[in-house]
């Protein structure tokens, strides 16, 4: 349960980290909180010949309106998550989720950038930051580039950023007034992995139909899932019990979860369906 | 390259200065170099919390922190929050609770219940002080009366100061 003997390196910049990440030749791996790296290394699960401290890189750090857009900082950590108001204001469901994220000693030390460049499934953050319809801006040796939630999260632990590229912030749009958020999980044991979790970020009009709705869950396959075919089922209408049951309904083909050895597939689809209409109704209990 | 490099940090008030293999954890390094045995070391991997310190005055899993990391912070330990009497009150309701069998993760119960008290402002729920607790095991499963001992300090910080086990007796409760 030690890591494997490594060469550690404080890096004072991106472009030092980035440099110095090519020079290992592939046998290297940053760290910020190291909530997960670590555990990781423990294991042996990874090995690396090189680790590259991101902690002292000033220009990751901060949370601030930019351009109209939240910029949260990639070392922002999620007890921050938790208090700041910037993000409270800006990005709620993201203060939501944070809870829910590991133990309060984890939260004191883990951050959001190292979070979503893990792209752990069944965390919260990656699901909730295609809720939010998020932005994660990447720097590498070609210089930084963003790139939508979306399109961020390709397969289990896989993403967007290549080998070597850091994630330096997560930008978000600015939720629209009225915006109305939902968050929750089902675990066995609060702070755990839950079985399945979903946030979701919308608006109603007047008439409270729903204008527009975006849904993700985490815990039911290699990455975070949108389930478009439930938003679309109550996208235009008001949420009542028909339109969150079709909603619900539509869960089976949005998400395809596996079995493994916890929870088998047949009830992970029975807990999002449980979880969505429980989540719909507090949106609708909102308006 | 995997030499001993340089760590330098303040451990209980005292400025320390080692030489360590970048693997150490901090939980290592303060058992093995400081002879701080205090901390334990059970799962090293952050699920147990017997290894929580206070790190820049918040609780962090010593396991999960590389010691070349925590350069430059102020670490306090179980040893140094009791020798300040920092924790005074909840080691006396641990032990007037009868909060710990066989006393493995009590010190990063201690740990987690300080940090607690220190961010709250009020008496917590016992469902709160579950939460705050979640990330620390005990083996034999003394949960209730480790809840009960955050619950009996945090009632005697709030309301007045008086010792623990004296408000334990005008309860009823055998010290």
């Amino acid at each position: 349960m030690k890591a494997r003997a490594f060469t550690y390196v404080r890096a004072r910049s991106l472009e030092e980290a980035v440099t110095r990440f090519g020079e290992a030749d592939g046998e290297a791996s940053y760290i910020s909180g190291g909530q997960s790296l670590v555990p990781a290394l423990a294991l042996r699960l990874q090995a690396p010949a090189v680790i590259i401290d991101l902690a002292g890189i000033a220009t990751l750090r901060g949370v601030m309106l930019e351009d109209g857009a939240l910029r949260i900082g990639a070392l922002t950590r999620h007890a921050d998550v938790l208090t700041h108001p910037l993000i409270g204001a800006h990005a709620p469901l993201l203060r939501e989720a944070a809870p829910h994220v590991a133990h309060p000693a984890i939260r004191n030390r883990g951050t959001i950038g190292g979070n979503i460049a893990l792209a752990d499934p069944a965390s919260e953050f990656p699901a909730m930051l295609l809720a939010i319809d998020a932005r994660v801006e990447i720097f590498g040796p070609a210089g930084f580039r963003q790139v939508p939630a979306d399109d961020y999260f390709l397969d289990l632990y896989q993403t967007a950023a290549e080998p070597g590229e850091i994630v330096t912030a997560i930008l978000v749009p600015p939720a629209p007034p009225g915006t109305v958020i939902a968050m929750d999980e089902l675990a066995r044991r609060r702070g755990d992995y839950a079985m399945v979790g979903a946030g979701l970020q919308g608006r109603f009009s007047t008439d409270r139909t729903v204008e527009a709705l975006r849904i993700a869950f985490f815990s039911v396959g290699a990455t975070p899932v949108r389930a478009k075919g439930a938003e679309t089922a109550v996208i235009g209408n008001a949420l009542d019990a028909v339109a969150i049951a079709k909603a619900q309904r539509a869960l089976d083909d949005d998400l395809d979860p596996m079995d493994d050895e916890e929870v088998p597939a047949a009830m992970r689809r029975h807990l999002a369906r449980v979880l969505l209409g429980r989540l719909l109704q507090r949106m609708r209990d909102k308006t | 390259m995997t030499a001993p490099v340089p760590v330098s940090l303040i451990v209980n008030g005292t400025e320390v200065s080692r030489l360590v293999a970048p693997r150490t954890t901090l939980a290592d390094f303060l058992r093995f170099d400081l002879e701080l045995t205090g901390t334990h070391t059970g799962c090293e991997m952050g699920a147990c919390g017997a290894c929580l310190v206070m790190m820049d005055g918040e609780a962090v899993h010593a396991c999960l922190v590389f010691a070349v990391q925590a350069v430059g912070s102020r670490i306090e330990t179980v040893e140094g929050l009791a020798e300040r009497g920092a924790i005074a009150d909840l080691q006396a309701a641990f032990h007037v609770r009868n909060a710990l069998q066989c006393g493995f993760c009590t010190p990063g119960m201690l740990v987690t219940a300080h940090a607690l008290l220190e961010r709250v402002d009020e008496v917590p729920s016992r469902e709160e002080i579950r939460d705050a607790l979640s990330g620390n095991y005990c083996r034999c499963t003394g949960y209730e009366a480790i809840v009960d001992a955050v619950t009996a300090a945090a009632q005697t910080r709030c309301c007045g100061g008086a010792r623990p086990a004296d408000a334990l007796q005008d309860e009823g409760v055998q010290p």
